[in-house]
């Protein structure tokens, strides 16, 4: 893999094997089983994708409901595996998809912060020096002691996301989570991810809204059914993606 | 050779998550009861002094088998708690952490594993009840058990034991992805071996005359463990009569053999794990 990529997508296409009901009992498996009922239609989430993203690119994943962005995101985290093609990763990723998956409510916001980084595979010396960062970033004061049960949505997305961009990642992935907490914490997550753009981290920008990834990101790509509809400048992707929309 | 080194560095990298998962599992279980630790210690007593109430007329007379009723029934009683609570928890690990399974990469076989760990830790911790209850014994003198420095044996089929519980909740893990009642059908299951093991009877006293029945139900591991675990804690001063090799080998052997399987059968399905939980 040349130096400066750091996700080289290939030829990526990803089936899921789609039950029209879902079993999900031995008793059920049985009974279909024996009636032949158990068919499967197949279902293709993405067909052969390819691109590249180098080192320091803030890339704008475009596409409507159903085109296979969050697909696409797992895909890259390592979530899933695709059916075809290879996905490689040079760098570790700070997956930022649905903010807090990793965080136990019976647990205080302290005790998260090491749970929810060791999810993330760091380890608890990386995490001590890190602790106090992070602490201070989540504005939550005195509550950082108390069962996560007790927080508020906007608490809780604000923790996660302190933790998710103290670790330093090499590659973000961000799934439309900049609209998360008050329009004060929203001003300031933006800024902390301005700034680790300035340090040259990869951005992987899933969004709706084409103002914000106009802002964030300098290529973009557009997905449609499941394929790579285009690839390019923001600029031509989001003046291509805004005029779909109109029809 | 390559996938191998891969593999254990990846397991280097997540070694913290496990340690943060066991402890989680075990704080959380006392955090939100009164009595806390205390009910981990309190439940083996309980059913100890119940079933040694009832049953000691009938098993517990004959005492150069058992020696001590109550010791001999906590040690069973222990043991079989430790498989099903390590083995339930391992099965349920996957779909319950399925939120973090589909949002981040982590190694899967951490959360199967973390269960079997927390778990052992508990039964750990509730040994003080064999510890006390041993120590009332000897010291009111009545039926005392004559611990010698061969109860340290006692961790032997104790460890082999917890290995068995991986590879067994590596393969139930593996079913609950897909099958939801198959928690209901282990819950039936787990009942089912209490009885079928030694736990508040002695084989002999039961005066089953079917060979093939008495294999059978030497076929379970828990037989072996919780057999060759009384007789390093009861029968020190007499291991060689009590202490039974072959045993020992068939549950190292199923360890061994449950931990292959079980890897391999779990390995080969956890990339399909997302799709059903």
């Amino acid at each position: 893999m040349p130096g400066n990529v750091v996700v080289d997508v290939r030829n990526v296409g990803i089936r899921f094997n789609m039950s029209k009901e879902k079993v999900d009992n031995i008793k059920e498996y049985f009974i279909r089983l024996v009636t032949r009922k158990l068919k499967y239609t197949e279902f293709w989430a993405l067909r052969n994708v390819s691109f590249r993203v180098e080192r320091g690119d803030r890339v704008g994943i475009l596409g409507f409901n159903g085109a296979g962005k969050s697909t696409l995101l797992k895909l890259i985290a390592g979530v899933m595996k695709p059916t075809e093609g290879s996905i490689r990763i040079n760098g570790n990723i700070a997956p930022l998809i649905e903010l807090g998956a990793g965080f136990d409510k019976d647990y205080t916001g302290g005790e998260n912060i090491y749970l929810y980084s060791a999810t993330l595979g760091l380890s608890r010396e990386y995490i001590d020096t890190k602790y106090q960062e992070i602490v201070d970033f989540s504005e939550l004061g005195h509550f950082i002691d108390v069962p996560l049960k007790n927080y508020s949505s906007g608490m809780k997305a604000r923790l996660a996301f302190s933790i998710a961009t103290a670790v330093n990642p090499e590659i973000l992935i961000l799934d439309e989570v900049l609209s998360v907490g008050d329009a004060k914490f929203r001003a300031k997550s933006e800024k902390k991810i301005q700034s680790l753009m300035k340090n040259g981290v990869t951005v992987l920008f899933v969004s709706h809204n084409t103002t914000q990834v106009r802002n964030i990101c300098n290529k973009c790509i557009l997905l449609k059914n499941g394929t790579l509809y285009a690839k390019g400048d923001t600029e031509e992707i989001c003046a291509m993606y805004d005029e779909l929309t109109k029809k | 050779m390559r996938a191998l080194t891969k593999y254990i560095s990846n397991f280097g990298k997540y070694r913290f998550l496990l340690k943060e998962l066991v402890r989680k599992n075990v704080k959380l279980q006392y955090r939100n009861s009164v009595l806390g630790i205390v009910w981990t210690l309190l439940q083996p007593l309980l059913t100890m002094v119940i079933i040694s109430v009832i049953f000691s007329g009938v098993f517990g007379k004959d005492s150069s088998k058992v020696v001590n009723y109550s010791v001999y029934i906590l040690i069973g009683r222990l043991l079989h708690t430790f498989f099903v609570s390590a083995t339930k928890k391992g099965m349920t690990s996957i779909r319950g952490n399925a939120s973090i399974i589909k949002k981040v990469y982590v190694p899967k076989y951490i959360y199967p594993l973390s269960g079997v760990l927390s778990n052992f830790i508990t039964f750990a911790i509730s040994l003080i009840d064999l510890v006390v209850v041993v120590a009332f014994f000897n010291i009111i003198d009545k039926d005392p058990v004559p611990l010698t420095w061969r109860a340290i044996g006692f961790v032997i089929p104790v460890i082999i034991l917890m290995f068995i519980c991986m590879g067994v909740s590596l393969i139930l893990a593996t079913l609950d992805a897909y099958f939801r009642d198959i928690e209901y059908l282990y819950d039936v299951f787990t009942l089912l071996l209490f009885y079928v093991t030694p736990i508040m009877y002695t084989v002999d006293k039961l005066n089953i005359k079917s060979e093939f029945v008495l294999s059978v139900l030497r076929m379970n591991p828990v037989y072996g463990i919780i057999e060759n675990a009384r007789a390093f804690l009861l029968f020190g001063n007499d291991l060689a009569a009590h202490f039974d090799w072959n045993l020992l080998i068939y549950d190292i052997v199923f360890a061994v053999v449950i931990n292959v399987v079980g890897f391999a059968v779990f390995y080969r399905h956890q990339d399909d794990f997302i799709l059903h939980i």
